[in-house]
């Protein structure tokens, strides 16, 4: 949960009064608060946590990070489907951080 | 010596690990606050690599770890009642509470909804006006400003069935309590990056000089780890003790102006318990009065529940660094994420899993082959 993840904003707009942004984070797309970073543009990157814009980052920064928690599973471990993975539960809930891999989109 | 093929950048990481060997000259005991720095260190065996003098002891920095057992009897309590969605971020699912958990619930009939976003609870609240929306505000610095929004938000939009059980908490004075214990070895600390990507670098200052110790702002790569420790391995060797941000494409010193102003606007300072540890002065956020018509514990009058924790779960211990997870007697045997005992057993990030996960996988399947760097 405290895994903040960098994603670039592809679309901005205003939605009850808040700015909203789809941002991509390697392939899963999510709505995020842009309320605390109002003047993120379109085509730039951000640390993102629990769906708010938090601060800013370069791409490169970005990119790496990405990769990074792709390659280790880490971007399923915050995108992917709580449920199944608490039926599971125990050890086997955790297998996918040893490698198994790339994000996956479960619901939204 | 372990190896490092994972690192992505294995030859900078070489000359970090070269440099923090260059160092030291005797021991160090550091302090990683942060949960996601200590999956990371423990997935890497950075703590393998570094010089058998730096000791890296694992802090508090769990969110889901450190929710007090109340708290968590509280949120079943609410989750149970008819009429109620209860909201929360996955990882709250299995924590044990006294019996019984929200994944418990939930196939007890409980209508809990796992939400990325605490906007997701809000927007569940919209759609569902005639139910009791609750959302499960837990975390530190972080994640309060995300749950004071949503908060916020409900009262603008006029959102009357949509509340908030909070138990949010704060850094700097865990790493007060942790300095003043008399037990207390750790010489430095590694501050948790993204607490700071919110909240800056201005509450350090003086911890670092009332209890002369030195506190590097710290990332959640394996390199930024590296260069964390280096940074702090340096200053503990020339005697100094300030505040370092070696996290600086993520923290700027004012940290985020909006958010700190949005925490202070629907949050105030309060004493908090921490699971294992007890309460910490002035430690947590509960809601301010302006907003507490949204306070859950309020609103379902279970102000009054109070729940005693296991005694045999060292959880405690293990979040002041006084203890590590396998040196707990309940450790992979009574205790393992199937039957955990404490949170820090069930959390993606508490110290105890990390244990469990990568160091016995680690001897089941030793994996770091290629590349031999020291
Ligand atoms: S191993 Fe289990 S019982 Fe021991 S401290 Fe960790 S969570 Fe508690």
């Amino acid at each position: 949960m405290c895994l903040a993840v960098p994603g670039k904003v592809l679309e901005i707009e205003e939605r009850d009064g808040t700015t909203m942004a789809s941002v991509d984070f390697g392939g899963v797309v999510k709505e995020v608060c842009l309320e605390y970073l109002p003047d993120l543009r379109v085509g730039e990157y951000a640390i993102v946590h629990v769906g708010f814009a938090l601060q800013r980052l370069d791409e490169e920064s970005a990119r790496r990070t990405l990769d990074l928690f792709a390659e280790l599973g880490m971007l399923q471990e915050e995108f992917g489907d709580p449920w199944e993975a608490a039926t599971q539960a125990g050890g086997a809930a955790f297998d996918h951080l040893d490698g198994l891999g790339g994000p996956r989109e479960a619901g939204r | 010596m372990k190896y490092i093929d994972e690192f992505q950048d294995p030859e900078l990481a070489r000359r970090l690990l070269d440099s923090i060997h260059a160092a030291v000259t005797r021991p160090w005991a550091l302090m990683e606050v942060c949960g996601g720095q200590t999956h990371t260190i423990i997935r890497h065996g950075i703590d393998q690599l570094l010089p058998d003098e730096v000791e890296l002891i694992h802090g508090p920095g769990c969110p889901v770890c450190v929710t007090p057992l109340e708290v968590i009897d509280k949120a079943l309590e609410i989750a149970s009642r008819p009429g109620v969605i209860f909201c929360s971020f996955g990882d709250m699912l299995r924590v044990p509470g006294t019996g019984r958990d929200l994944f418990g619930v939930r196939s007890e009939g409980g209508d809990v909804r796992v939400v990325y976003s605490p906007l997701d609870a809000l927007r569940i609240a919209r759609q569902n006006p005639d139910r009791q929306v609750v959302f499960f505000g837990i975390g530190f610095e972080t994640t309060a400003p995300p749950n004071a929004m949503t908060v916020y938000q409900a009262r603008r939009l006029g959102i009357r069935n949509f509340s908030l059980l909070v138990s949010h908490v704060r850094v700097p004075p865990a790493i007060e309590a942790i300095m003043r214990s008399p037990a207390c070895r750790v010489q430095a600390f590694l501050a948790a990056g993204h607490v700071c990507s919110v909240m800056g670098t201005g509450e350090y200052p003086a911890l670092a000089e009332r209890y002369r110790v030195p506190i590097v702002v710290t990332g959640f790569e394996p390199l930024d780890i590296l260069e964390g420790v280096r940074r702090t391995v340096l200053q503990l060797e020339r005697g100094e003790h300030a505040v370092e941000n070696a996290y600086r494409r993520a923290v700027l010193d004012e940290g985020n102006p909006a958010a700190r102003a949005m925490l202070d606007d629907v949050f105030e300072v309060t004493d908090r318990a921490w699971r294992g540890i007890g309460v910490i002065p002035d430690s947590g956020w509960q809601l301010s009065a302006r907003y507490r018509d949204f306070d859950a514990e309020h609103r379902f009058s279970v102000a009054g529940i109070t729940t005693l924790e296991p005694a045999a779960c060292r959880a405690g211990e293990v979040l002041q660094g006084l203890l590590k997870p396998h040196e707990c007697e309940a450790f992979g045997s009574v205790c393992t994420p199937r039957t955990p005992l404490g949170a820090t057993m069930v959390s993606s990030e508490g110290a105890c899993a990390a244990y469990y996960l990568y160091r016995r996988l680690d001897v089941a399947a030793p994996r770091l082959e290629a590349s031999p760097v020291v």
